[in-house]
């Protein structure tokens, strides 16, 4: 009897679960915008994810940490890019660290010496980057002037930069 | 696990109620990784093959966002787990689980079940995961995050710590319990908000609650304290892109297995300065750390149910041979440390930096152990030992300097070096059980990058490393070639040409290829492991030797 009742109760669970994750989906036919988490820039401003906008000009979202050779790679090339890529679609990069206390202190110096001028936000703690379901650096996210999600990319060869460039055309279009 | 699962689903009706009354329903994302590793035997790099023959470690994490709303959960499978994983994580199930309502209006943010959170700089109280490593001390309880007015911040927790898996979440034994306030000056006092100058102090208290008892020394019968509490102060400062802090952490009363269960207080004490000069852009950090393990088990050992965390000095290689045979942790119990750095950047166009510029950076680290009196009789049971000042003690426990430089030399060509000198106390940091002692190493390291036709790009590492101590010189070969956007394939060869048993002179040769889409990767590799530390952002774990299959899938959606 009492194997029955368990047995019962782990298919009602499973039901339960795959009730659940069907719901879920059902809802998922609209875009993502980016979550809300509050981050600090290098100034030392609380800035709050959730509001990040760009005058209805795309915004492209990069995860990456100073020990993270392709992401630095796949940023020293954006930079490269980032005047051209601003006279023909407006996009705004944010370069987002997610570098521990163990090496945050070290974004600030790196970022400086390299000559970016993207926004840059510290995440040492991993909110954003839980809340965006990255797993790994470099993660990219392309979002329109609307603010939905339309492209991503994980991982960064040398040439992805061309892949992203047409996305931004395809929105400035 | 029944009474989440009730809630959970209760959250999602109530949420669908909400749904039908507003214009938009939620959203779902989420994240799926796998990693599978078949396992053949190899003697002579020490692989063993487990029962299972092979391990598979899987995890799904799926948010569901609607307004104000939020819950999540992560499904985990470990059947068996992968090698070099706690092996008792084991089966599948849920664990990892959370409701969330945050109302910025308010400034009200409230999450129950399972969160991370971090106070600070973490000295006290951080709570993460580093789930390539099975590193995981999620809390399990309420979050209470307020905004009470503009410029305060305040943070609760309550809850107990993820200890381990088995088909379903484990918590360790102690309740942790603790506030955090943050004060941004400028946003709080009017006038002052986009002043170049900005102040942020902070406060936060952590407190541990266990079982006590009795623990006996000699001819004491000491009492193990059932309550065990910690604070720490921290300021920080801007100065436009220059930026300071000093962060002062205590706690008291906490025998545990770490520090040989006496009674002294612990005390860490952190500052450090960042800032630029022309091209010239530096950082400087002082730490000292004295008895400050801190755990929810006073038990517990190496990387179960920490607290707190407390960063190590040294620099985050990148290279194989400088990040994975000697990497630095700190040493909790008592070290004294110090970094600097330095990045220069030839300009663009001028006659040394070339036509795209050239980057350089120095890195300094060192750690000693502490400067200490060891105490006797009744005090020395009881206290252990006395810190005699801030400074540093006799015992080296490491010294990294590294010097690196990049340049671009054309639109196809670009190349990096680095030199690294390293003192590393292997007593300090037991990375190895083959030497005992300080391992004095030189390591050099050529990356070349070629651009072979329009997005086709082959990468080279060149990495020696000369020692005469622990297991001799190895040369790392990695050559990687890349057809952007969806393709890869790369191969590495680890050498250990100069072991002095020439017998282990082995190489390690291990090849991977793989097909990303957008945000979904999928990578096949096949060959030999090195037995060694693997490290994921600065957090490492003794792995041992395998040769076989492995297979990696990750996407999010």
């Amino acid at each position: 009897m009492h194997i029955y009742l368990h047995k019962t109760y782990c298919a009602a669970k499973n039901l339960l679960i795959a009730g659940v994750l069907l719901s879920l989906m059902m809802g998922n036919a609209y875009a993502q915008s980016i979550p809300s988490v509050k981050l600090k820039d290098l100034a030392g401003s609380t800035i709050d994810t959730g509001t990040l906008e760009n005058d209805g000009k795309p915004i492209v979202i990069c995860f990456w940490a100073t020990w993270c050779s392709p992401c630095k790679r796949e940023l020293n090339n954006y930079m490269d890019y980032y005047g051209d890529w601003q006279d023909e679609t407006g996009v705004r990069i944010v370069a987002i660290s997610i570098d521990d206390s163990r090496s945050t202190n070290r974004v600030s110096p790196y970022v400086m010496s390299s000559g970016w001028e993207f926004d840059i936000l510290l995440d040492p703690a991993g909110d954003f980057k839980r809340a965006m379901n990255v797993m790994n650096v470099p993660h990219t996210f392309l979002y329109n002037g609307a603010g939905e999600l339309v492209w991503s990319h994980n991982n960064y060869a040398e040439g992805d930069e061309e892949e992203l460039y047409e996305e931004l055309l395809k929105l400035a279009n | 696990m029944k009474h989440f699962i009730t809630f959970f689903t209760l959250g999602i009706l109530v949420s669908g109620v909400v749904k039908s009354q507003e214009t938009s329903p939620g959203v779902v994302s989420g994240n799926i990784s796998m990693l599978f590793q078949s396992y053949e035997e190899d003697s002579l790099i020490g692989a063993v093959v487990p029962p299972s023959k092979s391990g598979l470690n899987a995890y799904s994490n799926i948010i569901y966002t609607q307004g104000n709303f939020s819950a999540g959960l992560r499904y985990e499978s470990y059947l068996n787990s992968v090698l070099g994983f706690p092996g008792r994580f084991k089966g599948s199930g849920i664990g990892y689980r959370y409701a969330r309502w945050s109302d910025k209006e308010v400034g009200v943010d409230v999450t129950v079940g399972n969160f991370y959170e971090t106070f600070g700089a973490g000295y006290l109280f951080r709570s993460y995961e580093a789930r390539d490593l099975g590193l995981d001390n999620a809390m399990d309880g309420v979050r209470l995050l307020l905004q009470p007015i503009d410029g305060v911040s305040v943070k609760m927790i309550y809850g107990k710590q993820r200890l381990d898996f088995d088909s379903e979440l484990i918590n360790g034994d102690g309740i942790v319990r603790g506030i955090n306030a943050e004060v941004n000056l400028n946003d709080l006092i009017p006038g002052l908000e986009d002043a170049k100058l900005r102040i942020t102090p902070s406060y936060s208290f952590v407190s541990r609650f266990q079982e006590g008892g009795n623990i006996v020394k000699d001819t004491l019968i000491l009492e193990l304290p059932k309550n065990v509490a910690g604070w720490e102060y921290g300021t920080t400062v801007h100065y436009g892109m220059w930026k300071g802090g000093i962060h002062l952490t205590k706690k008291i009363n906490d025998p545990s297995a770490d520090n040989g269960y006496i009674y002294k207080d612990g005390e860490a004490l952190m500052g450090y300065l960042t800032g630029n000069i022309k091209d010239f852009s530096f950082l400087l950090q002082r730490s000292i750390t004295d008895n400050m393990s801190f755990r929810s088990d006073r038990d517990l050992l190496l990387f179960d149910a920490p607290i707190n965390n407390i960063p190590s000095i040294t620099k985050n290689h990148t290279y194989n041979l400088a990040a994975t045979l000697y990497p630095y942790a700190t040493v909790i119990n008592g070290e004294s440390s110090f970094r600097g750095e330095l990045y220069y950047k030839l300009k663009r166009g001028s006659r040394l930096g070339g036509k795209y510029g050239t980057k350089m950076n120095l890195v300094f680290s060192t750690s000693y152990s502490l400067d200490t009196t060891s105490l006797s009789g009744v005090e020395g049971l009881v206290n252990g030992y006395q810190r005699n000042s801030w400074g540093f003690g006799d015992s080296l426990n490491v010294q990294d300097i590294s010097f690196e430089i990049e340049r671009k030399f054309s639109k196809n060509f670009k190349a990096k070096a680095m030199y690294m000198n390293l003192q590393f106390n292997t007593l300090a940091t037991p990375v190895t059980t083959d030497f005992k002692g300080i391992v004095f190493a030189d390591i050099f390291v050529l990356e070349t990058q070629i651009k072979t036709a329009k997005r086709q790009s082959l990468r080279t590492e060149l990495q020696v490393l000369f020692t005469e101590q622990d297991k001799g010189d190895w040369a790392t070969i990695v050559a990687e070639y890349t057809w952007s956007p969806h393709w890869f394939a790369s191969i590495i060869d680890q050498y250990n040409f100069g072991n002095a048993d020439e017998s282990k002179r082995v190489h390690y040769l291990y090849g991977s290829a793989g097909y990303i889409n957008g945000p979904h990767r999928l990578s096949i590799g096949y060959g030999k492991r090195r037995e060694g530390i693997f490290c994921v952002g600065g957090v490492c774990r003794a792995v041992p030797a395998s040769s076989g299959l492995e297979v990696t899938f990750t996407s999010s959606f």
